[in-house]
């Protein structure tokens, strides 16, 4: 390809771009496009993809294929979009390696593509084909319809291997026209955007690349945070992989901006597909010129290079990830002095997350004005919020901010499954908290989540249903930070492991009641005495299920009883002998050897040796559904 | 199995020769003891003593600042792996979603401890923060494939899977 040596190149390369998109969208053969992101391939879309590729095959059929990333209706994959000629894209999910075969049948053979393996047309403006009736927009499904995709754009509709697909896309104008702004106008165009930090702390964007801008110094660096350490987030692995390119033109705008020549993308090792991504699209920016000397004539010269992260939760607050960069334990520093002015090897430093570079070329091309037109307050635009847990319909959506907890989980991720009630929410991953089910009504913003204790955080939200014990949930987060505490700060290293062994002792039914002042004191002093945002926030679920689940800490200490029936200490496991066949079944499998009974005699499990596995529960035949789980105080 | 040495592309090559030609071909050699300690793993599957000391010998480092950044970060090893790697994800979203029983679950019948390896060397069964694969928990990575949605009773099938 040639090389975008100009503005005026760049838009030659583009017209070219679309042309070969059109052709792709309009040609003669089938089309077939596999959602190929890390959620898509563990659903096997590889194996189906390949299935009806040897289908089409057999059939003699030709045909082309496409990979492209997740488009978030992740509870439906693997998802595999087909294009036959002249008719419209459509989206086919819930596949299998054994419906697959049908699916061909029926779009293949019998003409038939609206089927039951039909989620609904992808709409792309390049596709002009009559209406199908009784096909609906994909647009219209529940799950896409209240979103509004600024940073997920592309994700799910380009290959994010082919720089040509983001080009076509409008790709990289954004920065030709950054390029032709002066840069104090960039920033200025962002501040008014109001776009804050989306990595969690939620620091004005435009304010942040300000500080830095005006540090004194020639080198300055930029980096961005891939390092999603938050159990329960995964969107900006979603983007990398989908859409790599819009963060490498979001950090070309940066750099613009403050006067960096330097970035670094600092990201998690546990995404090697996501590091791949980077890579080629790295490569691939560098063949047309946008990354290194001179990008499209205007002098400018910057480069990016990865960093491979080691797998420390804490690496995600800027000063321990700038520790990490320069090949030291990842442990953060006081501030001030704040990256802005010494930073990486102590030159100014500027670091965003990924969600919010992948927003920039919008806001460039669109303007500020247009991005604060979405969100609510102090908190503009739009979020990517990642649902999983106790929902109908996990996955990844992007709306603007302000909608209430209640439209996301209901509306959009369909509810909790089975006859179940809904808990709450939680928010902000360890540094968040639990939102009960009768405050499902605040808005999710900055602020709103904020006033209830818990945070925005990445935008991780996890729903959890009634049979989730509160105490067991905090006691899970308290696990989590007290390991990934890096232990140079007392309050953080000491008291997150006091509040565990509290948590722990109220699990095990050992507590006493003033045990629950002590953990709010704790909490208290870690939240106000640590060095940075790991510490600072890791009590936040532990107060949340205090503040609004006081009575089921209660229950643990005064009753000895953990209603969920999920502390193992409290509760038993126990054999109806009216029910049971004396199948053997259990006592098989038990590995603890704590079931006794006879082959065709009723079955009797021994408390004191059991170890509450459920395995017991787990394989007892449906039919005889002879072993109960209950409460039981413990001695 | 000789610590010092890594078998590189059939040939065997001493620690020290290896730590450098690693570092000459890292592009940057700033702050470049992390990137050198993933190669070092990558090559060997673990870090041994032997690979400290050369690395530290190379960087011009004390052996104790190389041990300390291998101790502090999730990702680096410090004894042989098994030959299969089974990592359960324990992300909120699994742990909720049976992450634990299924953990528990290796653990019996692998009779091995999170963390440790068999005896015979075949397998290693370790726990991960987050696959970022929550949409499809519980999710479990054998050798580096990432599969979603898995039951206590496919443990079978799965190491039945690894010779």
């Amino acid at each position: 390809m040639k090389r975008a040596s100009d503005a005026q190149a760049l838009q030659e390369i583009q017209k070219d771009a679309k042309k070969a998109w059109l052709e792709l969208l309009q040609g003669e053969h089938p089309l077939i496009c596999t959602g190929l992101s890390t959620c898509g391939i563990s659903a096997k879309a590889s194996e189906c993809q390949l299935g009806i590729e040897s289908e089409l095959a057999d059939r003699g059929i030709a045909f082309r294929s496409m990979k492209v990333g997740c488009l978030g209706l992740c509870y439906a994959e693997p998802l595999i979009y087909i294009k036959m000629p002249n008719r419209p894209l459509v989206c086919y999910g819930h596949l299998h390696l054994h419906n697959i075969a049908s699916l061909v049948d029926a779009v293949f053979d019998n003409n038939n593509i609206n089927n039951n393996l039909t989620l609904g047309a992808i709409d792309l403006p390049e596709i002009k084909v009559l209406p199908v009736p009784g096909l609906l927009s994909l647009w219209e499904h529940p799950m896409i319809k209240p979103q509004v995709r600024i940073a997920l754009r592309n994700c799910g509709l380009i290959d994010p291997e082919d720089i040509r697909h983001y080009i076509a896309q409008g790709g990289y104008a954004s920065l030709a026209k950054a390029l032709a702004m002066k840069p104090e106008g960039v920033i200025e165009e962002v501040k008014i955007s109001g776009l804050r930090g989306r990595g969690g702390a939620g620091f004005p964007t435009g304010t942040k690349w300000e500080f830095c801008r005006r540090a004194p110094g020639k080198e300055k660096y930029l980096i961005c945070n891939a390092d999603e350490g938050d159990p329960g987030a995964f969107m900006d692995r979603s983007i990398l992989e989908g859409d790599p390119h819009a963060v490498l033109e979001g950090m070309l705008i940066a750099a613009y901006a403050i006067g960096c020549h330097q970035g670094y993308i600092y990201c998690r090792a546990e995404y090697p597909l996501a590091l791949k991504r980077l890579d080629i699209a790295l490569q691939e920016a560098r063949e047309l010129g946008l990354l290194g000397e001179d990008i499209l004539g205007s002098g400018m010269s910057f480069d990016i290079s990865i960093k491979e992260g080691a797998g420390a939760f804490v690496c995600g607050e800027e000063t321990a990830l700038m520790a990490s960069l320069e090949g030291r334990r990842g442990m953060p520093r006081t501030r001030p002095p704040f990256p802005a002015n010494s930073g990486l090897w102590g030159k100014p430093t500027n670091i965003n997350n990924v969600e919010t570079l992948a927003n920039l070329a919008q806001i460039i091309d669109r303007g500020g004005k247009w991005y604060s037109s979405f969100g609510v307050g102090r908190s503009r635009g739009t979020k990517t919020l990642s649902l999983a847990g106790a929902v109908r319909r996990p996955g990844l959506i992007e709306v603007p901010m302000g909608m209430t907890l209640q439209q996301i989980i209901f509306e959009i991720g369909g509810g909790v499954p089975g006859d179940k009630a809904c808990k709450g929410v939680l928010t902000g991953g360890p540094s968040g908290g639990c939102i009960p089910y009768f405050s499902l009504d605040v808005p999710v913003d900055y602020e709103s989540l904020t006033e209830k204790g818990s945070i925005m955080g990445s935008g991780s939200m996890i729903i959890i249903d009634e049979d989730i014990c509160i105490v067991d949930l905090a006691k899970f987060f308290l696990t989590f930070t007290q390991r990934e505490s890096c232990g140079k700060c007392t309050p953080c290293r000491i008291g997150t492991r006091q509040m565990l062994a509290i948590l722990e002792k109220i699990s095990e039914g050992q507590a006493v009641i003033g045990d629950i002042a002590r953990l709010e004191g704790l909490a208290n002093a870690v939240k106000n005495g640590s060095l940075c945002g790991l510490g600072g926030t890791a009590p936040n679920p532990v107060l949340t299920a205090l503040r609004y689940f006081r009575e089921e800490f209660e229950e643990h200490i005064l009753n000895k009883i953990c209603p969920s029936l999920v502390c193992k200490n409290l509760v038993a496991y126990t054999i109806d002998p009216e029910r049971c066949k004396g199948c053997g079944l259990c006592k098989e499998s038990c590995p603890a050897g704590a079931i006794l009974g006879e082959k065709k005699a009723v079955h009797a499990i021994n408390a004191v040796a059991c170890i509450k596995c459920g395995v017991c529960m787990a394989v007892c035949p449906e039919k005889f559904k002879a072993v109960a789980k209950e409460v039981a105080r413990c001695a | 199995m000789n610590q010092a040495a890594v078998t590189i592309m059939g040939l065997e090559i001493g620690i020290e020769e290896r730590v450098r030609q690693l570092l000459e071909c890292l592009p940057e050699k700033d702050g470049a003891l992390i990137p050198i300690l993933q190669r070092v793993q990558y090559d060997q599957g673990f870090i041994s003593p032997e690979a400290v000391k050369a690395v530290a010998e190379e960087l011009d480092v004390s052996e104790s600042i190389v041990y300390g950044v291998a101790t502090f970060y999730a990702e680096f090893k410090l004894v042989r792996p098994g030959k299969h790697h089974l990592k359960v994800c324990l992300g909120t979203s699994c742990y909720l979603r049976g992450g634990q029983s299924l953990l528990d679950h290796f653990s019996r019948k692998l009779g091995i401890r999170p963390g440790k390896t068999t005896e015979d060397g075949k397998f290693s069964l370790e726990t991960v923060a987050c696959l970022g694969c929550c949409s499809r928990s519980p999710a479990m990575a054998v050798d580096n494939v990432i599969y979603g949605g898995v039951s206590s009773d496919q443990t079978d099938s799965i190491l039945a899977g690894l010779d």
